[in-house]
This record gives C-alpha cells, structure tokens and sequence, in this order.
C-alpha cells in the first residue's frame, strides 16, 4: 500500500480533502469523529493515515510514509537538508503563513536586519548580553540570520504566545508565523522590511526514503496522473 | 575503526614531536560549558556544535575544538612563556549529508609569549611545514591585523569603522556595509524618511514603549543614524584600495611589494606589513621557501572569529577536503576569556586522522 500522512483535523484537513476531491480523489475519515481512521475513494492501492502536521516531516524522514501533507516551514525547520530526505510534489495553495523577524514598534531606528545587526551590537555592548529573539523555528531563522551575516544576537525557545515575549522582558524580537499580522500589531510589534524568512504553504511531499519498489511505485504514478501532476520516479 | 587507530598513531607521532619542540600536554573535558561558546561564538556554534543537557551544570558542548578550554586554563594557572599540546577528539555537526567527520581528532600546538609575537608566529608555522613536510601540502597564508589595520585607518566616523571591523569574518555584510559607507546603496526609502523626521528636531512618532531595551538606548541610535547621514561617504580612492587589499592573492614577496605600494595610501598598515616582512624574514632563517609561500589577504575571514593577525592552512591537492592543519594568531581571544589579564598567543591544530588517509608521517 502507497501511505499518503494528511493532518488528523481542523481546517488543514479539510482543505487537504477539498484539494483532493477536486482532483478526483476523495478522501474521508470514517467511523466517529474521534476515531483517526480514513478511507480513499478513486485511486486503488492509496492508504490514508491521519496524522498530527508537525510528525508528518518526521514521518516522511523515517520512511514510514510514502506521501505527506504539511506546511512548508514545518519541513524546512524538522529536517536537515530536506530535499534530501523529501521531493516537493505539489504546493497546494492554502494553509499559507509566512515566518517574519518583528521587532517593537517603538524602535523607529531598526526597520531592515542591517539596523537589527546595529541594534544588537549596541544592545550587547549596554547589557552584557546578545539581544533576544524569541522562536520555535530555530533552524530556519538561524540559517536566515548567518546568511544574510546578523550578528550579537541569541535564539531563545518560544512554543507558544511568542508574541508576549518582548512585553515579559525574556525576548527584544521575534521570529513566528503570521498570516494577516493581527497578532503582532495587537502586542505592537512591527515586521523588518526584509525580515521575510520564509512563504509556508501546505505542501504535497514524497519520501525519499520509503519503500518505493513494485506497487508503490505504480499507485504513485496513477495518482499524480490523476492528480494532473508531472510524473515523479522515486526510486 | 582501523580508521581511528591509524588517526591514534599519528596523533601520537605528532604529540612526540610538539614535545620534542617544548610543549606540555595538555587535556581538556569533552563536555563543555556551553555559556562560554555561545558568548564567543554566537548563535552560529549552535549549528555547529553538538548540544547537551546537565541536570545540575545546564546547557553543555561536546568541544567543538581545544584552543577555548587551553586558553582558560592558562589564563586561570599558567605561567609564562608557555607551550602546549593536545590530542583528542572534537565534534562537529554537519547539517548536510557530507563525507566531512562529525567526530574526528586534532592534534595541536599553542605559544604563549610576549617576547616576540612575530618569532613565536615563524616558530609555530615552520614546525607545522617541517611535520608534514612528507604529505607534499600545499601552505597558504594570511594577516588578518593588516587587514583591521587598514579598516582603522579609514577616514571616516568611528562608528563605521567599529561595524566594518565587526564584520570582517562576515564577508557578505561587510560589503554591504561598504557600499553603504561609500555611497553606492541608495538609502532606503523608510531611512530616508526617517531621517527627514529627525531633521526636524521632532522624535518620530512612535508606539508606546515596549520591552529591555530603553528609550535611551533608541535616542543614542537615532543620533547614531543623524551623524552617519551627514557624515561624508567613505571616498572612492579609499574604498578601492580597501578592495585592492582583501582581493590580494600572490606569493609572499610579490604581495609584500604590493602591499608596501598600497601602504603610501594607507599609512595605518605600515606597522602591521612591517611585522608581515619581519616575520617572513624569520620563516626564511627557519628554513622556510618564502618565495612559493601563498599570501592571501582575505585567508580566515570565513573561519569561527577569533583569528586576529598571522593565520595558516595546509592543504591536499584534493580541494574537497577539508584543510590537513590550520591555525593562527588569537590575541584577542585571550583578552576575552582572561578576565582582564592578556597575553599574545599563537597555536594550530593538524588532523591526524586526514594524515594518516594521505599517507602517514611514519
């Protein structure tokens, strides 16, 4: 059986069989609405496993599963050089979120991660440590910061309220996930110019990984033909 | 696991030989302090370095390398002058699938000595080339003082001068920086706008305060940002030769004369090319063929920043791999880790599991 991981609930589960069954391919969960089991209609040998967003990286990494859906970010932050581990089928066009760097808006003087570098040179020189950006997208931001060579500043973890770090004194900036922006103007912070990390979408990946001889391979191929995607060969 | 044993025994002929050349052996602990790493190092030695957790001691590395715990323990009971070496283990993670080791030994050598920075920097390097004389590398070389000599000397705002100097092991940002200093980046449209308030004499206007860094800290840099505005851009002339300088790549001798010829236009280098000719003179009594020796001005800029004047590698033919040894000078290292005290210090570190793959020193 061709495993395909779709998110357990909400609306990301949702979206995820609307995309499906606009394809052709019709995905449902059956029995009561706690039970995580699901069915596929329309392509035989397709296998739907329910599964939390933030493990299914983890289980296209492990091979555990042929296909998955999830955010775009998730991949990028869980797996170390990810197109290693996964092939980027299908972008699909909801679910999108994008990870910035915000700072307070009281700070007219850092407005581009150059005044951010600035700033945290200063800021280290007066408090005799680095300047604080609170995350839970650790590697992302990191790779983002060397990259564009920001230096004197520190990631602390942040799994949730990230936003009301600043506020509490544990963090001077932050790097989360934003749609509309709502949060961060409500606990009036501001977005860097160029502190645009990374557009997350939700994604249709395959793993490397997992076992793709015999009829893997072939449900593979007559799902993204019925899909209207390019022919992919992963072994 | 014959692959370690073979690393073991030319680790061991190595240690031999910095003994012979006056060291003491030294050991370190595997499992380090993280504070002190992340402090020098910065967020970057996260991606790096293999972390862990102590119940009781907290946030702990597995050492990415020796030259931080030697420093700290010739700081805390050293006497001087001092020579040390070592050999162990260090760990390195690698984010991307790589033939490179994540755990591999370094074998190394560290001068502590105020006489004579220049002979201690000839004494390390021709002991280096001497060892691994029979692997036939290929040596190149570098200055990283000249280079912050060049920046000091700049005629522009200090304040300029201290970001370039910070960003000399980031090349990508030090140049952005110059061509804002030099004026060939546009300002951009929110500075601008920003700077038109403050011309004004007015605070722009701003959301309420928020968090540890405080008002005082915003109006010292919105001050900061007035005078970098009226200040003059770093010329045309100086921002070539600056180029000029950090693209020189020759055999010693040429890039001496060459920067002996830039050194009229940039006086602040004089001091630090005299110690270049001094010690190429001692490399040469050391028996050192300084005619073929590669001087490359950026050499070290891309390594961990703690390098701060004469800095060495010793490559294979196969560019692929990392370097067999390295080193250099790390003055300032000392400084910061000494708690006050100083002292110059020189040192490299050779991969005995590399020489041994390329052949062996026995």
């Amino acid at each position: 059986m061709l495993k395909l991981g779709v998110p357990s609930k909400g609306r990301l589960m949702e979206q995820t069989f609307d995309w499906f069954g606009d394809r052709g391919v019709k995905l449902s969960r059956t029995g009561s609405d706690r039970e995580y089991s699901g069915a596929v209609e329309g392509v035989e040998g397709l296998e739907l496993v329910l599964l939390s967003a933030g493990e299914i990286p983890r289980e296209l990494a492990a091979g555990r599963i042929h296909l998955g859906v999830t955010g775009s970010d998730l991949v990028r932050e869980k797996l170390a050089d990810w197109p290693s581990q996964v092939a980027e089928l299908a972008p699909m066009g909801f679910g999108h979120a994008d990870l910035i760097i915000a700072v307070p808006a009281c700070w007219p003087d850092v407005d581009t991660l150059d005044d951010l570098d600035a700033a945290a040179a200063a800021f280290r020189r007066v408090h005799g440590f680095r300047l604080r950006i609170a995350t839970k997208y650790h590697r992302l931001v990191r790779d983002f910061l060397t990259q564009h060579g920001v230096a004197d500043y520190q990631l602390v973890d942040s799994q949730g309220a990230t936003e009301g770090t600043v506020k509490n004194l544990t963090a001077e900036a932050v790097a989360d996930i934003t749609s509309t922006g709502e949060t961060l103007r409500a606990n009036h912070l501001k977005i860097l110019c160029d502190g645009l990390v990374h557009q997350s979408q939700a994604t249709l990946y395959a793993a490397r990984g997992a076992d793709w001889r015999g009829a893997a391979r072939d449900t593979l191929s007559r799902l993204v033909s019925r899909l209207g995607l390019p022919a992919v060969d992963m072994a | 696991m014959a692959e370690k044993a073979a690393a073991r025994a030319e680790a061991a002929r190595l240690v031999a030989a910095f003994r012979a050349a006056g060291a003491v052996e030294v050991e370190a602990d595997i499992l380090q302090p993280a504070e002190v790493l992340l402090d020098l190092y910065g967020e970057d030695i996260r991606a790096r370095a293999y972390v862990t957790a102590d119940p009781v001691r907290g946030e702990m590395m597995l050492r990415p390398d020796f030259t931080v715990p030697v420093v700290q323990m010739h700081m805390a009971e050293g006497a001087e002058p001092a020579r040390y070496c070592y050999a162990g283990e260090v760990f390195r993670k690698q984010e991307r699938p790589s033939a490179r080791r994540t755990e591999y030994m370094q074998v190394g050598f560290e001068v502590f000595d105020r006489e004579n920075p220049v002979a201690a920097d000839a004494e390390v390097f021709a002991l280096f080339a001497r060892l691994l004389a029979p692997l036939g590398l290929r040596a190149a070389t570098g200055d990283i003082a000249i280079l912050t000599a060049a920046v000091r000397g700049l005629k522009t705002l200090e304040s300029r001068k201290a970001a370039l100097l910070r960003h000399i092991w980031r090349p990508r940002r030090f140049t952005e920086l110059l061509d804002r200093f030099g004026g060939r980046a546009p300002v951009s449209p929110s500075r601008a706008a920003l700077l038109r308030v403050l011309a004004t004499g007015e605070r722009p206007a701003a959301a309420p305060h928020l968090g540890l860094r405080s008002e005082a800290e915003i109006a010292t840099r919105l001050a900061a940002l007035v005078d970098d505005a009226e200040a003059p851009p770093i010329s045309t002339e100086e921002v070539a030769r600056l180029e000029d300088l950090l693209n020189l790549e020759a055999p010693s001798p040429d890039a001496l004369s060459h920067l002996r010829d830039l050194a009229d236009d940039m006086p602040a280098i004089v001091p630090a090319v005299d110690r270049m000719e001094a010690r190429l003179d001692a490399l040469s009594r050391a028996g050192i063929d300084v005619g073929a020796l590669a001087f490359e001005a950026s050499h070290g800029r891309t390594t961990l920043e703690y390098y701060d004047g004469f800095v060495f590698s010793f490559h294979a033919a196969d560019l692929e791999l990392p370097p067999v040894a390295s080193g250099g000078r790390y003055d300032a290292l000392t400084e910061v880790l000494g708690q006050g005290r100083s002292i110059p210090a020189v040192g490299g570190i050779v991969r005995p599991g590399l020489v041994a793959d390329l052949g062996g020193l026995g």
